[in-house]
C-alpha cells in the first residue's frame, strides 16, 4: 500500500568499504575490508554481525568495543547511516570508505553502545519524541503491546516496508496534508487521526512537525562540492532537534525552504537565495556588494534521504515521502556563513 | 497558555523558559547563597550565529562538589553542603568543600535545558573527577541519593539516561522528561496562585524543588513564594 517514493526511501542502502584500523591488525597479512550494503534508514551498530566476521581473526586478544571513524571523526552509531553519508560526504564518495576499531571505544565523545539493545532503545525513544510533538502525546506508543514494538523495530532492522506499514497506523500519528500533498500519506486512510486544532475542512491548519536539522557552515564561497574543506569534528556541524510550525496560509504553499528558514531565521531575507536561482535576474551578489550592503547567509545545498532537494518543494510532501521510520525528518544543510 | 506570564497545561514557550530561568538563577542567588549561582549560557555556536531573537541559551551550575550521603541518616538525604571558610577571600572558585566516602572529589555539572519537542525543561548532568576523567553511572550512582537509584534500578530505559547533550556534542546524563507536564500540572493545581495557573517566573523553581530532588539538590523554600 506504501507509496512509491517511501518504498525508494526504504530501499536507499550506501555501499561501505570497511578497513580495521591499522593499530588492530593482528594478523599477518592485514585482512582486507569487508565490503558491505548498509540501509540508509538503519544504524551501523545493526551491520556489526555482517561485518565481525571479516576482522576475528585478525584481531588482538581483549574484549570488543567497536566504533566506526570517517577521516577520522568517531561516527555517531545513533544518526542514521544515510545521514551520516549525506552529512560528512559533501561529494558523495563510493564506496564510502569507513575505519572500524574494536578497541579504544572514545567514551568522552561517543555514548557507549550495547549492542542492538541501544539501537532499539534509541529508535523507540525518538519515536516517542516524534510522536509527542505529533500529536502532542506518546500515549499511544506507551500503549502499544510489547510484541507488537518488537515487531515495528525488526520491521526496521529487516527493511520490511510491509511489515513496517501494517504496524505503523497502530501509532495512530497524526498526518499533514494540503492540496500539495494529497496524494502522498503514508497512513492508510481508515487509521488517521486529526489532532485536536483542525479547520471546518477536517485538516490541520497548524501543526509540529519533527525536524532534525544537521548544518555544516562554509566561511568561503565554493562551486563545487569537492572544494568544500573536510570535517574534522563534530564541532563543525550545528544540530538542531527543534520541531517546525507548520503553517497552512489559505493559498499559500508552505515550502522545505520556508522550514529551513523557520529554523534558522538569520537565512531568511529577500536577498536570501540558492546559487544560480536569482543570480540571473538582478546581478546578484556584484551589485549586492556594489551598494555595500553585507553579504547575506545562503543555504547552499539541502539534503534529505541523499537527494539534492529543491527547496521551493511543498513541505507536506517532504515529510509524508521522506520521513525516517522514527517519523523523524533529517535533514543536512550546507551553508554559506553570513559575512559580517 | 492563556494569559501572559502564567502557565496552566505544564508546558513552556521557549520566551517562558528564558523568563522562568531567570527569576529562578536570581532566586537562587538570594535564598541558596551557600551553593554557587546559576549562570545563563546563551546560544551563540561556533558555526551559526543564532539569532538573538529568542534569547536562546540554558542554566548552568558547574563545578559543584557533592558529598554522597552518609549511612547514618538515610531520611534525611539532601547533600550535606558546608560553606567552607576560607581565609583566601580572593579565590574566585566557588567550590564547596565536602568529600565523599572514597575521600576524592566528585564534581558535577548541571545544565537545566529547554526541549523544544517537549516545551519543558530537562535537567542534564555529568560527573566527573579532578583531573577530569567523566564518572560512570554506577559511580555517580552512589552520590545519589537512594531513593533515585532504587528507581533507576526500575527502569534503566525511561528515567536517568546517558545521551548527547544537545548543544555540546558529549555524553550527558539526562532526567527524562516524559511526564513533566503531568506533575507540574498537579504542582500548579495545589498552588497558592489563582486557578490552576502557575506564574512563569515560578516554573522553573517549581520544576527544580522537585526534579532537583533526584540528583540530590534540595532548594530553601523561600525560593517557592
Amino acid at each position: 500500500m506504501a507509496n512509491e517514493a517511501v518504498k525508494y526511501v526504504w530501499e536507499g542502502a550506501i555501499p561501505l568499504q570497511i578497513n580495521l584500523h591499522k593499530s588492530e591488525v593482528a594478523s599477518h597479512p592485514a585482512p582486507p575490508p569487508a565490503l558491505v550494503l548498509a540501509p540508509r534508514i538503519g544504524y551501523l551498530p545493526l551491520l556489526i554481525p555482517l561485518i565481525k566476521p571479516y576482522f576475528k581473526d585478525s584481531l588482538p586478544p581483549g574484549e570488543d568495543s567497536i566504533w566506526f571513524d570517517y577521516k577520522g571523526v568517531p561516527l555517531k552509531w545513533y544518526i542514521p547511516t544515510g545521514v551520516l553519508f549525506d552529512l560528512l560526504c559533501a561529494e558523495p564518495e563510493r564506496p564510502w570508505n569507513l575505519t572500524i576499531h574494536f578497541r579504544g571505544y572514545p567514551t568522552n565523545i561517543l555514548i557507549p553502545c550495547e549492542g542492538e539493545d541501544s539501537v532499539k532503545w534509541n529508535f523507540v525513544n525518538s519515536l516517542k519524541e516524534a510522536q509527542y510533538i505529533i500529536n502532542g502525546n506518546c500515549k499511544n506508543v506507551m500503549n502499544m503491546s510489547q510484541s507488537d514494538q518488537e515487531d515495528l523495530w525488526t520491521s526496521v532492522m529487516n527493511g520490511d516496508l510491509d511489515a513496517y506499514t501494517r504496524l505503523s497506523p497502530k501509532l495512530k500519528m497524526a498526518t499533514i496534508e494540503d492540496e500539495f500533498s494529497r496524494k502522498a500519506s503514508l497512513s492508510s486512510p481508515q487509521s488517521r487521526q486529526g489532532v485536536t486544532e483542525t479547520d471546518g475542512a477536517g485538516q490541520n491548519k497548524t501543526a509540529r512537525i519533527p525536524v532534525r536539522l544537521y548544518v555544516r557552515s562554509i566561511n568561503q564561497n565554493f562551486e563545487n562540492l569537492e572544494d568544500v574543506p573536510e570535517m574534522d569534528t563534530w564541532d563543525d556541524i550545528s544540530y538542531l532537534n527543534r520541531p517546525v510550525e507548520f503553517l497552512r496560509e489559505e493559498g499559500k504553499c508552505f515550502t522545505l525552504r520556508n522550514a529551513i528558514e523557520s529554523l534558522l531565521p538569520e537565512f531568511i531575507g529577500d536577498r536570501a537565495q540558492t546559487s544560480g536561482e536569482e543570480r540571473s535576474k538582478d546581478g546578484g551578489t556584484e551589485e549586492a556588494e556594489a551598494e555595500g550592503l553585507p553579504e547575506m547567509g545562503e543555504i547552499k545545498l539541502a539534503r534529505i534521504q541523499g537527494i539534492e532537494m529543491k527547496l521551493e518543494i511543498p513541505f507536506s510532501w517532504v515529510v509524508n515521502n521522506l520521513m525516517n521510520p522514527e517519523f523523524y525528518l533529517h535533514i543536512s544543510v550546507l551553508v554559506k556563513a553570513p559575512q559580517r | 497558555m492563556n494569559s501572559a506570564g502564567a502557565v496552566s497545561d505544564g508546558r513552556l514557550t521557549a520566551e517562558d523558559f528564558s523568563v522562568a530561568a531567570r527569576a529562578f538563577a536570581d532566586k537562587w542567588k538570594t535564598h541558596n547563597q551557600s551553593f554557587p549561582p546559576w549562570s545563563w549560557v546563551p546560544l551563540i555556536n561556533r558555526t551559526l550565529l543564532l539569532s538573538n531573537q529568542q534569547a536562546e541559551g540554558y542554566l548552568s551550575l558547574e563545578k559543584s562538589i557533592i558529598l554522597s550521603s552518609l549511612e547514618e541518616s538515610p531520611e534525611d538525604e539532601s547533600l550535606h553542603l558546608a560553606t567552607e571558610c576560607s581565609e583566601k577571600e580572593e579565590s574566585v572558585d566557588h567550590a564547596i568543600l565536602v568529600q565523599n566516602q572514597e575521600n576524592e572529589a566528585h564534581y558535577y555539572d548541571f545544565h537545566l535545558v529547554y526541549s523544544a519537542s517537549y516545551k519543558v525543561p530537562v535537567l542534564y548532568f555529568r560527573g566527573y573527577c579532578s583531573d577530569g576523567q567523566p564518572l560512570s553511572l554506577d559511580v555517580i550512582k552512589k552520590d545519589l541519593p537512594s531513593c533515585s537509584v532504587s528507581l533507576l534500578a526500575e527502569s534503566k530505559w525511561t528515567f536517568i539516561t546517558q545521551e548527547e547533550h544537545p548543544y555540546l556534542n558529549r555524553p550527558w546524563f539526562k532526567l527524562h522528561p516524559c511526564g513533566t507536564e503531568d506533575w507540574i500540572k498537579l504542582l500548579s493545581q495545589s498552588s497558592i496562585s489563582a486557578g490552576c495557573q502557575m506564574p512563569v517566573e515560578l516554573y522553573l523553581v517549581s520544576w527544580f524543588s522537585v526534579v532537583g530532588q533526584v540528583v540530590g539538590l534540595r532548594i530553601p523554600l523561600e525560593m517557592l513564594n
